[in-house]
């Protein structure tokens, strides 16, 4: 059969079951699109930003565990998506991005929107390709889908001239893939499985510390029966959200700069650490030389270049997640009897004393400007029987969100935690509603994050992705404000952001629906209206100005040393009166 | 300390960028690396010479191995080896100095590829110590150019007294 370079790419595609692709057309990629005009399977969702396509795609990906899937231009098209790739890259999402190129003819040339998509790629990508010739397009593709999605996974980006997208050629689709140099392992060592076995049934005090690696390898249910089966408390990271149930008895918590008092005690005073699928990132390991002095590490993990990256690993696994654990605990079955409860109590009562000692805590006065940990308390509350997907962006309302909404199950956690990309959320939602058109999609946004990628809140409308933003607005690049607060003497340098568009206004501007709750009274009654509207929402709610994410441990610092509130200067500095609370209300809340 | 590693990659355009991408986005250090095609055109080996504590070692032979272009590596001080590198030395010669120059290229057993009225170009293969001893000598002359191709190493193969002694046994 003789296909144009379009077909294929379109053919190849729908065999990698491929349903919905995130595209922005061009001068040089025209051809894809006009084929892809031309076709029902693949549902195409224009985007207004290149960026916006790359996040949706990941967004996808998160949500479904499937390779995610854009399409932009040549030259500029390549260099706004750039982003995304980057932020894939860190977080190990899944992504196949196809890019438009000049004629092959042309290129090196400086032709017109000409960019060296491969070398701006190459360091944000798991491998790229450069597609010269169509007879090798089958299978470029079939193996961009295969590295995308095998071993570790992350972005890669095939590149397409515009001669090869309109070129034919017969079409063989390739049944195969075999890369020579790419072999990722997935059956962990026996014998370094059983040694954590036998560590695990000696250790006093051992903590899970699970990651993102969890959730993409689908292990879940064999962490929960790990943990249940040892009860070991589980720390998870931000990537790992929803990795074990966030309101099991076991769970600690979030760990790291911002976790949990517990999580981060029970780290640095373990004897005996267990990292699935987590890489000891310096948001969690805090000072690497006093990080868990006492502990022995068990590291679990696909990618060899995590292990000893940055911390000593004493019996190193690399392997899947969910095989590893599943043989680890086969050997546990075995060897666990009902005395490992016993075995634990001391070391859970301290668990317990810490926990009690400094919970999750800030003061919601009736009266007083709403408290955005309220804000994402009572979204939890009055969502969590509908198992909503969440995204973030990044900055104090990320932090929140992971802090107090409490995931039950896995990929319904959609945040940008390596590259700590601001205006990943809303198109990260979107992208997860695409796949998911009946579920509940929530965006937990900033004021500051949301305007990054606010144009696709026309995708939002047109495209009919029903996603529920509500922004936490304090009028400040809040996390920036809390640092400059804390180590910068309170110098606000280009933090304030003094004015916000009216964010109601702005979502009607676009035909979505704008709602505000401006009293604590009325959040409630806002956020229920936001979610029975059948279309996206922006929900804007003015919360406290000054509020500061704690607990924190200051970047460097060491993870028993954490700040629990503000300062005593802080609050003084706070309670003169200095700052006004958002709408001139000048009531002013200690945390 | 240096280790020198050994990389057998696919012979396609971009792999030397994705390797000497690797070394300077992680900053490992690249002392020489030189590169040319094997027995097997489909192939490329490439010899790095870099230096780091055994964390950072480990690191790059388990980065390089990342690479998906990349088919092997090893790093040959886990064993005996023997790396040589060549160097073209161009030197200004003086009538009363060709004698001398002539000399030290003999000492060196080292050959002299080009030669003008004014210049000979010498041709020294060795060791690094060997290398920087005939650049010491020459320099007083006056060296015009000098290019190095960086090392160039395989692995020792081992002498298995099994594989020797029935050698032996015949011959008796």
């Amino acid at each position: 059969m003789k296909l144009n370079g379009s077909e294929i790419f379109i053919e190849c595609l729908k065999r990698e079951g491929v349903k919905t692709i995130f595209a922005l057309p061009g001068g040089v990629v025209l051809k894809l699109f006009d084929m892809l005009h031309q076709q029902k399977d693949l549902d195409v969702i224009l985007t207004r930003h290149e960026q916006g396509a790359g996040h949706m795609a990941e967004g996808y990906a998160k949500a479904t565990g499937k390779a995610g899937v854009c399409l932009v231009t040549s030259g500029p098209g390549m260099t706004n998506v750039i982003t995304a790739l980057a932020d894939a890259y860190m977080d190990s999402v899944p992504l196949v991005c196809f890019s438009g190129q000049v004629p092959t003819s042309l290129i090196g040339n400086d032709a017109f929107q000409e960019a060296d998509n491969i070398g701006l790629s190459r360091p944000c990508t798991k491998y790229n390709f450069l597609v010269k010739d169509v007879a090798d397009l089958a299978m470029t593709i079939k193996e961009a889908f295969y590295i995308a999605t095998t071993g570790r996974p992350g972005p890669v980006l095939v590149d397409i001239p515009k001669d090869v997208s309109m070129a034919t050629t017969e079409f063989v689709y390739p049944t195969s893939v075999s890369i020579r140099g790419y072999n990722p392992t997935y059956e962990g060592n026996k014998w370094q499985i059983k040694q954590a076995a036998e560590a695990i049934m000696k250790a006093k005090k051992p903590i899970l510390y699970v990651g993102g690696g969890v959730v993409f390898s689908g292990a879940s249910a064999e962490l929960i029966e790990l943990a249940e089966l040892t009860q070991i408390p589980v720390d998870m990271t931000l990537m790992g959200l929803g990795a074990f149930p966030g309101e099991h008895q076991l769970s600690l918590g979030m760990l790291g700069m911002h976790g949990t008092y517990q999580a981060n005690m029970a780290m640095h005073y373990s004897d005996l650490v267990i990292a699935i699928g987590a890489r000891f990132d310096d948001r969690v390991t805090g000072k690497v030389s006093e990080f868990c002095p006492h502990a022995k590490v068990i590291h679990v993990d696909i990618d060899p270049t995590s292990i000893r990256k940055n911390i000593h690993v004493d019996i190193p696994i690399v392997g899947d997640c969910k095989t590893v654990l599943r043989e680890l605990n086969q050997i546990l079955r075995a060897s666990v009897n009902g005395e490992q409860k016993e075995l634990r109590k001391p070391w859970w009562k301290q668990i317990r004393e810490w926990e009690a000692a400094h919970p999750l805590a800030y003061q919601q006065n009736a009266e007083g400007p709403i408290k955005p940990q309220y804000v994402v308390k009572r979204l939890y509350e009055l969502t969590k029987d509908r198992d909503p997907i969440v995204a973030t962006d990044v900055g104090q309302h990320q932090m929140w969100a992971a802090q107090y909404f409490k995931l039950a199950k896995p990929n319904r956690w959609l945040t940008s935690g390596g590259l700590g990309t601001m205006g990943f959320g809303f198109p990260a939602a979107m992208g997860a509603q695409a796949a998911f058109p009946g579920r509940l999609v929530l965006c937990i946004a900033g004021d500051g994050s949301i305007q990054m990628n606010m144009q696709e809140m026309a995708t939002a409308v047109v495209s009919k992705l029903p996603v529920k933003i509500i922004i936490l607005n304090n009028r400040f690049h809040g996390m920036v404000r809390q640092w400059q607060d804390l180590f910068y003497q309170g110098r606000y340098a280009s933090s304030d952001l003094e004015n916000t568009p009216d964010f109601v206004k702005l979502a009607e501007a676009y035909g979505a629906v704008g709602l505000r709750a401006n009293k604590v009274g009325d959040l409630d009654a806002v956020l229920k209206e936001a979610i029975a509207v059948n279309g996206p929402v922006i929900v804007d709610v003015p919360t406290y100005r000054f509020e500061n994410v704690y607990p924190m441990i200051p970047a460097g610092g060491c993870n028993h040393e954490m700040i629990l509130e503000d300062p005593p200067e802080l609050k003084d500095k706070q309670a003169g009166g200095k700052k006004v609370a958002p709408d001139g209300n000048d009531t002013v809340l200690t945390a | 300390m240096e280790h020198i590693i050994s990389v057998t990659v696919e012979n396609k355009f971009g792999v030397l960028s994705r390797v000497a991408g690797l070394f300077s986005g992680r900053g490992f250090n690249i002392e020489s690396l030189s590169v040319a095609p094997t027995l097997d055109p489909s192939m490329s080996q490439m010899t790095i010479v870099t230096s780091g504590d055994d964390r950072i070692i480990e690191q790059i032979v388990k980065h390089l191995n990342k690479l998906i272009d990349v088919i092997k590596v090893v790093d040959l001080n886990e064993s005996e080896f023997v790396s040589r590198e060549t160097a073209l030395i161009k030197v200004h010669t003086k009538a009363e100095d060709r004698a001398e120059a002539l000399r030290i290229a003999d000492i060196f057993r080292a050959n002299i590829i080009d030669s003008t009225p004014g210049t000979y170009t010498v041709e020294v293969t060795g060791d690094p110590q060997k290398i920087e001893a005939i650049i010491n000598l020459l320099q007083p002359l006056g060296i015009k150019e000098l290019t190095r191709t960086g090392r160039v190493a395989v692995a020792r193969e081992p002498i298995r007294a099994s594989a020797a002694q029935p050698k032996k046994v015949a011959r008796e």
